[in-house]
């Protein structure tokens, strides 16, 4: 019996390219790009809701802050690929285990970003809001969160970066879509031109979304001239 | 009848993990329409003295009556002007304006009213969508009190107005600070210059070197040589040479 000729190393190109192409056109690439994108997203908007609030107050109030410190470094250096078994047993197998993976992952350059934002506020700022007779909501809302606003954009930049690495093992966890299932699928039937198609997409639609964002930076500096 | 008015306030601060008292027993007050300049050397508690008489922070004793009610943070009677201009950077002039009287729950046609009239009153309508980086000092400076007056305050707390201004700017300002005066509004100014002092204002309040204590409080009308007068008494405060709380040779 005669194995097929491992198609390692790939002589030329050629074939990914041609299969990238393919998968395009029949659509099948953009399909799973955009179940990934969805999930990536929802899982970002999951962890911008929690992050972002948490951060605020973790930021404003020190004392909140020192207590929950050893608990946030604890859990912040678990990787976030450990919690895929608790996922799968308390989410079972599916969408919400692989957004929750991805929320996990991307939830800390916001918080402590935000956070860290929050606690270098000048503090006359401070003062000023409590002048005119501002509350503490009011504060957060008209102080606070535009002046952290450039490092919540960065964080939001980080957390992207750090989506998009997860979202492929996390879609390994028995859903059957997406870039990351696709990826295994094309291994399972040893379509090495499709895999090497797979990765490049991957890689495309990473560096599409950071550029989105950096777009939508730029978009918002320009937007507010005078803004710090 | 005074308007605004501090009794014993005394404030202390935590430096590492040591009390450092920055102002004892401090009494004063002001009336409408006059200007109380307030002087003292650096870290005498200048600042800390106008935190106390807006309510932001609580003295460990003694009291601040506004038009006779305890005070309160965020009082719509008092606007305060801080040491540096405190501009918002992400808002426009006309929205840092608006700042100050945002939290007060005046309609939307009131406020524009009011912002507009702030930024006429400084002379700034030209510039009010500007942000602040686009700003010189003076205008920055401007802004600020567009932002206080725009309040309508009774009473006006100024920390050190004029310390980044040219001598024209400190001209401008200072016309600006009379006129609200003439409108009927009490001002507590601070300030390290005698002559900005003695041309300003209507009494002075000189505080000893830290821990702030009132070193004098009196009008000026009728001083023989106030500039003589006021910068010895200055030189004492920081010297720390006093006997009481008021200077026998000033009274
Ligand atoms: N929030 C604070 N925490 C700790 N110490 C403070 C605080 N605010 C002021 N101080 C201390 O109180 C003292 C008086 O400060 P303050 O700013 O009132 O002085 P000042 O008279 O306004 O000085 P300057 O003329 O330099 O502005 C200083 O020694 C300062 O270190
Ligand atoms: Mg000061």
């Amino acid at each position: 019996m005669q194995w097929p000729a491992p198609p390692w190393p790939p002589r030329s190109p050629g074939p990914s390219l041609e299969a990238l192409y393919h998968l395009i056109r029949e659509g099948v690439l953009p399909y799973h790009a955009g179940v990934s994108l969805r999930r990536v997203l929802i899982g970002l908007g999951l962890a911008t809701g929690a992050g972002v609030p948490l951060g605020l107050a973790l930021g404003y109030f020190p004392s909140l802050e020192r207590i929950t410190a050893p608990i946030l470094q604890l859990v912040r250096t678990i990787s976030p690929l450990s919690w895929m078994p608790i996922a799968v047993i308390a989410l079972g197998i599916g969408d919400r285990a692989v957004i929750f993976l991805i929320a996990v992952a991307s939830v800390w350059p916001i918080l402590l970003n935000t956070a860290s934002g929050v606690r270098h506020l000048n503090r006359n700022w401070l003062w000023l809001a409590r002048s005119v007779g501002a509350s503490t909501p009011h504060i957060l809302i008209h102080i606070a969160i535009p002046a952290v606003w450039p490092q919540l954009f960065a964080g939001l930049r980080m957390a992207l970066g750090i989506a998009w690495v997860v979202l492929v093992p996390a879609e390994m966890l028995g859903v059957s879509s997406g870039l990351g299932y696709f990826l295994l699928d094309t291994r399972d039937r040893l379509s090495y031109s499709e895999l090497m198609a797979a990765i490049l997409g991957i890689g495309c639609v990473g560096l599409l979304l950071d550029a989105g964002i950096r777009a939508l930076e730029a978009c918002w500096r320009r937007s507010g001239e005078g803004r710090a | 009848m005074s308007l605004l008015s501090a009794e014993g306030l005394s404030k202390s601060y935590f430096i590492h993990g040591r009390r450092v008292p920055v102002l004892m027993r401090v009494s004063m007050e002001v009336a409408a329409g006059r200007v109380l300049a307030v002087l003292g050397p650096s870290g005498a508690g200048k600042s800390t003295l106008l935190r106390l008489l807006a309510g932001l922070e609580p003295p460990d004793e003694g009291h601040v009556k506004l038009c006779g009610e305890p005070i309160q943070a965020g009082h719509p009677a008092l606007a305060l002007m801080f040491q540096d201009p405190c501009l918002l950077p992400w808002l426009s002039v006309r929205e840092n304006v608006r700042f100050g009287i945002r939290f007060m729950g005046l309609s939307g046609a009131e406020s524009q009213r009011r912002v507009d009239e702030a930024l006429a009153w400084v002379g700034l309508q030209e510039v009010a969508d500007w942000y602040p980086h686009q700003l010189s000092g003076g205008m920055a400076q401007r802004v600020a009190l567009a932002r206080a007056l725009a309040r309508q305050p009774r009473v006006l707390l100024l920390d050190e107005p004029f310390s980044a201004l040219d001598p024209l700017a400190r001209q401008a300002l200072g016309a600006l600070i009379r006129r609200a005066a003439g409108e009927g509004i009490g001002v507590v100014m601070v300030t390290h210059n005698v002559e900005e002092a003695i041309q300003l204002a209507d009494e002075v309040l000189v505080l000893t070197a830290r821990p702030g204590r009132v070193l004098l409080h009196q009008p000026l009308r009728g001083w023989e040589a106030p500039h003589l007068s006021l910068r010895q008494a200055l030189e004492l405060a920081a010297a720390g040479r006093w006997v009481s709380h008021h200077a026998p040779a000033f009274r």
